[in-house]
């Protein structure tokens, strides 16, 4: 569905030149869920931006294949590009606090999205809004509904976010950590939510995260990422079997319930994996 | 302690520091990226050419006219077209046209500068405490905001220099009182979406008081919008002190304001064009600068854009 | 010197939603204490509240564990109990450098001898001389972090409040910025009151922890009995098996 052959963004850079923040990714994707993993910096977002079309202004994207069902995304005209991602292609931006509009209740917000995609009725745009936010597991929708950002919960306002998403039904999400501000057991709900609509509607899942465990229990590839690059490829759940010295110092590094190891081992970036 | 480096070369690095080793490195840096964002921007640097110009005839404004702008010789200059003596000709007085005009740039720019000077922080004052307090204090702030927006500028400047009596001075007053509002509602609007951020919980955390707040945290933030808004409203100013001139409100004869000029000019539009075209001219390319101006400072100061 | 912290009964109500409904802690004098939960349970206003940031409805918040020790909402109280937030981008004023950052509450309190104050807050969290001038953009997520906790430690607290102050970050990151909190710990004889959802994280550093839902506490237990699995809540049996990661066979049970 989607294909990606030596995706590169790169951004003018104090002197003059450029640097690349992606630096030749490839990957393709079906109806499925593909994690991406990596360290803050490495690219990953740029990745999902570049895929969007959502680089900002001043950075390049280039790349051999950028395409999805069919349709060149590198090459198409400005207007198609906001259909596809109006309607087709959506992403679960990072930050809740940054994407919201901080003088918008959350359910207007909804409510537009969801405008933006079928005629409805008010009454009836309201009903749907409602319906979204108890399925991302919010207890008490209507008084969410008509919260502003600030008034909810890091994690509330996340799953908002993932309600957006939910309305307009696309065929590949593109979720840029959807889930780092939820509590574990929110956390599973939603990404059993996500996990349905790959299973039943068929949608093809990018998903991103620095959450190693929670990646690698629910996807079904898992991309390493290390300054721009992708440095390994996983199967699901084979984060145990990590090959590259990076993965296995990521994996090391995080703490576990019946370990007592003071202080953490860190991690010691090699100049080396940057190549 | 830094030293001041010595060629040009390494003074462009000193400043594009990733690591600045002062203060005053810091923020010069800042500025320097600002700068080098608006100076991308070929129109907006026009916009700053022409509005320095101005600037510059205020000042030299003695040195360059060529003749007294306010005494003419009725009998032999009166009305002449454009030519090499009087570049842009002479008016009903007898007076050159084009030394008028560089006279008039001080008016203008006194104008200008006062309105900026008077309504900016009015406005920045306003809409941050209205924004920041909430609850009474901004719905009675913003009620009386709303009033000022209710009418129309001109017609509410004209109210009160009838009131204040005429004259350049009250015009300015007028124009500022009028001007602030739209400054307000801006301010109003980014405080609001600031004063809710952590950065501003964790100096409340620390004890800091609401005054300090605005002033030093949040002030700094709305600044560069509502600067950017004065400068594209300049042109708004300028026309609405010419729109008092023309109607007899703003500065008196034989002050040489532009907008007056005009006033002048339109008993002879048809015959002798010149009296009203060259003021009308200056009007609309220092609007423009000034409008320019206000587009490139914005893409400038935007904070994303700011690297 | 050291303090604790205790709350009793506290209550916070926006409008009429109840966010925080009469819970009570006791965290001794250099203890740390962790609170995990539900997301919108209430953990950052409970510790909102204690900072003053939050409406408190009923309750008693007090530093315990000395004698005259400050009251609430008095400027000496903020002293002494500080914050860390959960968003290392949202947390540092976008147009301050980090030496201006760190200014900001010496000036407040009218503590001098700010430059090597700062000097010395920048050493401690690892951020050396190169970062002093920066602004927040130049820095990435931890050290962004870094900074939060050299500015809530700058006034030499006794009391450390921490929303999250990992979750944003990836694992080698959350490593070092969890070795340094625990360094600083020790170091100054701090007391932390951690809010975290992540299991591991809070048993790392936390001694003792509570589990909160819709507002209430619903389990104390230390962190030992966490770890042999020693739990007597429903909900907290569900929060330690969802910690393990997902299941695909078992999604309904979430
Ligand atoms: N507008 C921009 N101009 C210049 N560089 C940029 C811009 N946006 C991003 N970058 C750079 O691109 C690189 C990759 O950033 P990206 O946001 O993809 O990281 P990430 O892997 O998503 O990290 P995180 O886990 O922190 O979200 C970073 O080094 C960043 O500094
Ligand atoms: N200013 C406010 N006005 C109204 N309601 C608020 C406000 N601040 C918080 N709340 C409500 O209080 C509840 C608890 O929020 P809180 O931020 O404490 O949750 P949390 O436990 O920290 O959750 P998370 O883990 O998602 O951050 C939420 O339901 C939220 O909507
Ligand atoms: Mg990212
Ligand atoms: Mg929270």
């Amino acid at each position: 569905m989607l294909v990606v052959d030596d995706l590169r963004v790169s951004f003018p850079n104090r002197d003059g030149g450029f640097t690349q923040a992606v630096r030749g990714v490839s990957f393709t994707l079906g109806r499925e869920r593909l994690g991406i993993v990596g360290e803050s910096g490495s690219g990953k977002s740029q990745t999902g931006r570049a895929i969007m079309g959502l680089t900002a202004p001043e950075g390049r994207v280039t790349a051999k294949t950028l395409a999805f069902d069919g349709v060149d995304l590198i090459n198409c005209p400005p207007r198609e590009r906001r259909r596809l991602r109006g309607g087709r292609i959506a992403m679960i931006l990072q930050d809740p606090k940054f994407s919201l509009n901080p003088v918008m209740t959350i359910g207007d917000q909804i409510v537009e999205t969801l405008d933006a995609h079928a005629k409805v009725s008010r009454r009836e745009a309201r009903e749907r809004a409602l319906e979204t936010l108890r399925q991302v597991q919010i207890d008490d929708p209507g008084r969410v509904y008509d919260l502003y950002p600030h008034e909810v919960s890091g994690g509330m306002g996340q799953r908002a976010m993932i309600a957006m998403m939910l309305v307009a039904e696309p065929d590949l999400l593109i979720a840029d950590e959807p889930t780092s501000a939820l509590d574990v057991t929110v956390q599973l709900q939603v990404l059993a939510i996500l996990d349905r609509l790959v299973a039943e509607r068929g949608m093809g899942l990018i998903f991103i995260s620095h959450d190693l465990r929670l990646v690698s229990t629910f996807c079904d590839r898992i991309l390493v990422m290390y300054a721009g690059r992708v440095v390994e490829e996983l199967p699901a759940g084979g984060l145990k079997d990590a090959k590259h010295p990076y993965t296995r110092g990521l994996v090391n590094c995080l703490p576990r319930l019946r370990e007592d190891r003071h202080p953490l081992p860190t991690l010691d970036r090699r100049p080396e994996w940057a190549l | 302690m830094t030293v001041a480096p010595a060629s040009a070369e390494t003074w462009r690095e000193w400043l594009m520091s990733d690591r600045p080793q002062s203060r005053r490195q810091a923020s010069l840096g800042r500025a320097y990226g600002a700068w080098r964002a608006f100076a991308r921007n070929r129109l907006a640097m026009a916009g700053l050419g022409i509005v320095l110009a101005l600037l510059l005839m205020a000042l030299f404004a003695d040195q360059l006219a060529p003749y007294s702008p306010t005494v003419g010789d009725l009998r032999t200059t009166r009305l002449l077209p454009p030519s090499a003596a009087h570049w842009f000709g002479t008016d009903d007085q007898g007076r050159d046209i084009l030394s008028r005009i560089i006279y008039g740039s001080r008016i203008t720019l006194f104008v200008v500068v006062l309105v900026a000077v008077l309504a900016a922080p009015i406005g920045l004052a306003v809409g941050t405490i209205a924004g920041y307090a909430g609850g009474l204090v901004d719905a009675a702030l913003m009620r009386i905001t709303d009033i000022f927006l209710a009418f129309p500028r001109l017609i509410l400047a004209l109210a009160f220099v009838a009131a204040l009596g005429p004259g350049i001075e009250n015009a300015v007053i007028a124009i500022a009182i009028t001007s602030w509002p739209p400054y307000a509602r801006i301010a109003r609007a980014e405080t609001l979406t600031i004063r809710q951020a952590d950065y501003i919980a964790a100096v409340k955390l620390m004890g800091a008081s609401p005054g300090r707040i605005v002033l030093r945290h949040i002030m700094p933030l709305c600044v560069s919008s509502v600067i950017v808004r004065v400068t594209l409203d300049m042109a708004g100013i300028i026309l609405t002190a010419a729109g008092l001139g023309f109607l007899g409100l703003g500065a008196q004869p034989p002050s040489p304001e532009w907008g007056a000029m005009i006033a002048n000019g339109r008993l002879y539009v048809l015959d002798q064009w010149w009296v009203a075209a060259a003021p009308g001219a200056a009007i609309f390319v220092v609007s423009l600068a000034f409008n320019l101006l206000g587009d490139g400072l914005r893409d400038a100061l935007d904070p994303k854009g700011v690297k | 010197m050291k303090a604790g912290l205790s709350i009793e009964g506290l209550r916070v109500v926006f409008d009429d939603f109840v966010a925080v409904d009469d819970v009570s802690i006791r965290v001794e004098p250099g203890q740390s204490f962790g609170i995990v939960g539900e997301s919108g349970s209430g953990k950052s206003t409970l510790l909102r509240a204690v900072g003053g940031l939050a409406p408190k409805s009923a309750g008693v918040i007090s530093l315990i564990g000395a004698p005259d020790l400050p009251e609430p909402g008095s400027r000496a109280f903020r002293r002494r109990v500080q914050m860390v937030f959960q968003d290392p981008y949202g947390s540092l004023h976008p147009r301050q450098t980090v030496d201006r950052i760190l200014a900001e509450p010496l000036a407040i309190h009218g503590i001098g001898d700010a430059d090597r104050r700062i000097q010395q807050a920048l050493d401690e969290v690892g951020l050396g001389t190169g970062f002093r001038f920066r602004y927040p953009h130049q820095l990435s997520g931890g050290q962004r972090q870094r900074v939060a906790i050299a500015r809530a430690l700058i006034l030499e607290p006794q009391i450390l409040l921490l929303d999250e102050p990992t979750s944003a970050l990836d694992a080698s990151v959350q490593a070092e910025v969890l070795n340094l909190l625990e360094d600083m710990r020790r170091r100054h004889g701090l007391t932390f009151v951690m809010v975290s959802h992540d299991l591991a994280v809070v048993t790392y550093l936390c001694d003792q922890l509570m589990v909160m839902q819709r507002g209430r506490s619903v389990e104390k237990l230390s962190a030992d009995d966490l770890a042999q699995s020693r739990v007597a809540e429903p909900y907290t049996q569900r929060l330690m098996t969802a910690s393990i990661g997902f299941r695909r066979d078992r999604t309904e049970t979430f």
